[in-house]
């Protein structure tokens, strides 16, 4: 072979491995280096005067309300354009993604929307700037929303949308036998006594019990209800007292009297929903979406106008619902905080809230919505749904929430299907919460 | 053909020569060259993700948090062979089917069950409907089609549509007239999770086995008959052995994928059900939990799992990936030479030194 080939082939060798090389840098990689991940307790002030533009990134938006507020706000700032990046409409995704740009200490994601859940993980790995309370107030908030971003006592994301639990029922079914509203187990227990017999085919309650971040709702709610907690108030757990049992052996002897329907073990929201309006659950403990589409008329729903909400009851007295929501927090690594400022407060601005409950369907955070003539008109659960929220109780808030979460399933879980006594279950629950919460 | 060969230099090679490459015609550099942007592409995009994932192994992230501001610790400390010892030292209990283990062997367990039984329900029916595809009758066409649809359709939406059938209220009881609970967390969905990848994958060999059927010659059956061949005779004595190079290597591909199955469980079950749960869920779930020295070494573990079995094929079941006739007709005469020079040592007599032989032509039959 002469010269000239060997010379060809080296450069075309040697522009392959360049355009590769060049391809290789430009990705990020997934895992962080030493020192990588976490700021390590070096706080920096952020700059909260920088203007420009920014990106926004949220969950899949289903209503398209969310693109009409953003061109508002393009077409008023053009200088401070917001990009918005919908991520999946999985919650573990949307946490994966912004995880990862975190951990590169990318600022792609200038300002998120932090699931409830995440927000004592994503402070603690300083991913997210402490909001000062001078550029952010929150005054006429939610307390338990505002409580929700709180973390070691400063506020790390601005409450945006809030969701509580509610129960709904049969209103047809109870009203021809003289009830009301439960408030109490024992008064829903008597209700279903009372109106089942009647029925073919009807269970007495169910919740989602299918092995996912619902149950820990369920069951959170269960153990709050009943006067039991999971965490303590300076954050040591505390699930092996007779209150937490009694929450969780409620819904355990729930499966096995058949109160709840066996088959509501592999419940989550969409297949609870289906079965209550189906006519097969006569109380049903859901999140407020549910309202509208149970109430469509269009043959989808068998108890359209039969139905309505009421307060989640508890053992003794009114239940305590798990509180849900969004929060809309700034990275740490975002150019352009000063932007990102002024967008958080003004989507969330009275007025924009009002139009994203009426459009979405999103609980507002701004307390006195609650109590708007108008809007509670238009959406008979509002008061009881500010009621819902004003009271309900955050999920633990721990750094590692993912095991907290799967550790209360595992427990959970076993004990409603019956492979665990529910004392047994959490006791093994108080073991590894302590273990994962240090 | 016999190939030139001389007979070359002194009887005595020393020892620390390396061995004369049989295969090389003198070109070794430009074709060193002309394959380096592939084993460039090859190093960027499997080895160095396989050496950073050996450093990131037994390394651990910090997690600890600070007791005043709640701030974690950053960076990791090397914690050496700590993320594979773990399973014994310090085991993370669960509840699966195979009763109450560390998660990690629980996971191991499930992925190898599911391998055998999948892989072996797939065999048997793949190469059932291999027989059938290559039989001429009316409507063949439209059979082979349909056959392929769920090998077409994304593992993803072939999980949700499964987990629709096999919904408390699905087609599935309906038909069994049971009220089983395919997707709670219970031995059931273990087998689920079997039938809805078997469903999806058995056309695959299927597929591979029609190609290997459609390679044989219509007069070894016509003979067939003519001896007085059963049609089970036919199948077990011409079929299987003829169809078996190709059979082994679908086995072997598919034996591979349901190692590394994710995303069937993970639509049709979800996370955390410990019945379910293979080697890359549970490796998946701890990278999310930012575990990533953990998740690099259970990602390790299932690597070397797969590297096991897949070597084990080739050897024991001559799976013959390469395909290549010239690299195994040297292999041949590399063995046979092997033979002549331990006769001749046995004998006692000076052996010639190895053969040389260039390649002519591509196919060379020695």
């Amino acid at each position: 072979m002469n010269t000239t080939t060997m010379k060809r082939a080296l450069v075309a060798s040697l522009s392959v491995a360049a355009v590769l090389a060049t391809a290789a840098c430009s990705s990020t990689p997934a895992a962080p280096g030493t020192g990588g991940g976490g700021g390590g307790g070096t706080t920096t002030t952020a700059d909260w005067t920088k203007k420009g533009p920014i990106n926004y990134a949220q969950g899949k938006d289903t209503s398209g309300n969310l693109k009409a507020e953003i061109d508002e706000w393009n077409a008023a700032n053009p200088d401070q354009k917001v990009t918005l990046i919908e991520l999946s409409d999985s919650a573990d995704q949307q946490r994966a993604d912004m995880v990862k740009r975190a951990s590169a200490k990318s600022g792609e994601f200038s300002v998120i929307s932090m699931d409830v859940v995440w927000t004592a993980e994503f402070a603690a790995n300083q991913w997210v700037e402490e909001l000062p309370a001078d550029k952010f107030p929150t005054t006429g908030l939610l307390k338990s929303a505002v409580d929700s971003v709180t973390y070691f006592n400063k506020v790390y994301g601005y409450p945006s949308t809030s969701d509580g639990a509610l129960l709904y029922y049969r209103k047809d079914l109870l009203d021809a036998k003289g009830l009301s509203a439960p408030k109490t187990w024992a008064e829903m227990k008597s209700a279903c006594d009372a109106v089942l017999p009647g029925q073919s085919g009807m269970s007495c309650y169910a919740g989602q019990f299918q092995k996912y971040e619902g149950l820990t709702c369920n069951i959170a709610e269960a153990v709050n209800s009943a006067g039991g907690e999971f965490l303590t108030a300076d954050g040591k757990p505390n699930v092996n007292t007779s209150e937490a049992v009694a929450g969780v052996q409620w819904l355990v002897d729930g499966f096995k009297s058949g109160m709840i329907p066996q088959d509501a073990i592999t419940f989550k929201e969409e297949e609870s929903r289906q079965a209550f309006q189906d006519g097969k659950i006569l109380f049903l403990r859901n999140w407020p979406y549910v309202y509208q589409l149970a109430s469509k008329t269009d043959g989808s729903s068998s108890v359209a106008g039969k139905f309505a909400v009421a307060p989640l009851p508890g053992k003794d007295g009114p239940g305590v619902s798990t509180l849900g929501g969004h929060n809309m927090a700034v990275s740490k690594f975002a150019e352009n905080k000063g932007t990102a400022m002024e967008f958080i407060k003004w989507m969330n601005t009275e007025a924009n809230q009002k139009r994203r409950l009426e459009t979405s369907s999103l609980a507002p955070t701004v307390e006195s919505i609650y109590s708007d003539a108008a809007l509670q008109a238009k959406f008979p659960y509002l008061k009881d749904l500010g009621d819902s929220i004003s009271t309900a109780k955050p999920r633990p808030k721990a750094v590692k929430y993912g095991d907290v979460t799967l550790a209360i399933q595992d427990a959970s879980y076993s004990a409603l299907q019956g492979q665990k006594a529910p004392q047994t279950a959490f006791e093994e629950l108080q073991t590894k919460l302590t273990e994962l919460v240090k | 053909m016999t190939a030139p060969t001389t007979v070359a230099g002194p009887a005595k090679r020393p020892a620390t020569k390396a061995k004369k490459n049989l295969m090389s015609d003198g070109q070794g550099a430009l074709a060193g060259l002309l394959i380096s942007p592939t084993m460039l592409v090859i190093a960027l995009v499997v080895g160095f993700p396989i050496l950073f994932s050996l450093r990131e192994s037994v390394f651990r992230t910090n997690s600890g948090v600070d007791p005043t501001t709640g701030i974690v610790q950053s960076g990791e400390q090397f914690v050496g062979l700590a993320n594979f010892t773990d399973i014994f030292t310090n085991p993370q209990t669960v509840i699966g089917v195979f009763g109450s283990m560390d998660r990690l062997i629980n996971a191991f367990l499930n992925t190898t069950f599911f391998t055998v039984v999948c892989v072996t329900a797939e065999t048997v029916i793949g190469v059932a409907m291999a027989v059938i595809m290559s039989k001429a009758f009316k409507g063949r066409g439209l059979v082979r089609a349909a056959i392929l649809v769920p090998w077409a359709i994304p593992t993803v939406v072939s999980a949700k549509m499964w987990a629709l059938i096999f919904d408390a209220n699905g087609v599935a009881n309906k038909l069994l007239g049971q009220n089983i609970l395919w997707l709670a967390d219970n031995a059931y969905s273990q087998w689920a999770v079997i039938v809805a990848d078997v469903w999806k994958t058995a056309p695959f060999i299927g597929l591979l086995t029609l190609a290997g059927l459609q390679t044989i010659p219509d007069e070894v059956y016509e003979a067939a008959r003519v001896d007085g061949a059963s049609a089970w005779q036919q199948f077990t004595r011409i079929t299987l052995p003829l169809v078996q190079p190709a059979l082994v290597v679908a086995v072997l591909f598919r034996t591979l994928d349901t190692m590394r199955m994710f995303d069937l469980p993970f639509a049709l079950a979800g996370q955390g059900k410990y019945s379910v749960e293979t080697l890359s869920m549970f490796a998946y779930f701890e990278n999310n939990a930012l575990r990533y020295g953990q998740a690099a070494a259970y990602s390790i573990v299932l690597f070397l799992y797969i590297v096991l079995v897949a070597f084990l094929f080739v050897k024991l079941l001559g799976a013959d990936v390469v395909g290549d006739p010239e690299t195994k007709a040297f292999a041949e005469q590399r063995k046979r030479q092997k033979l002549a020079r331990k006769r001749a040592k046995a004998e006692g007599r000076e052996l010639p030194a190895p053969m040389r032989s260039t390649i002519t032509s591509g196919d060379s039959s020695s």
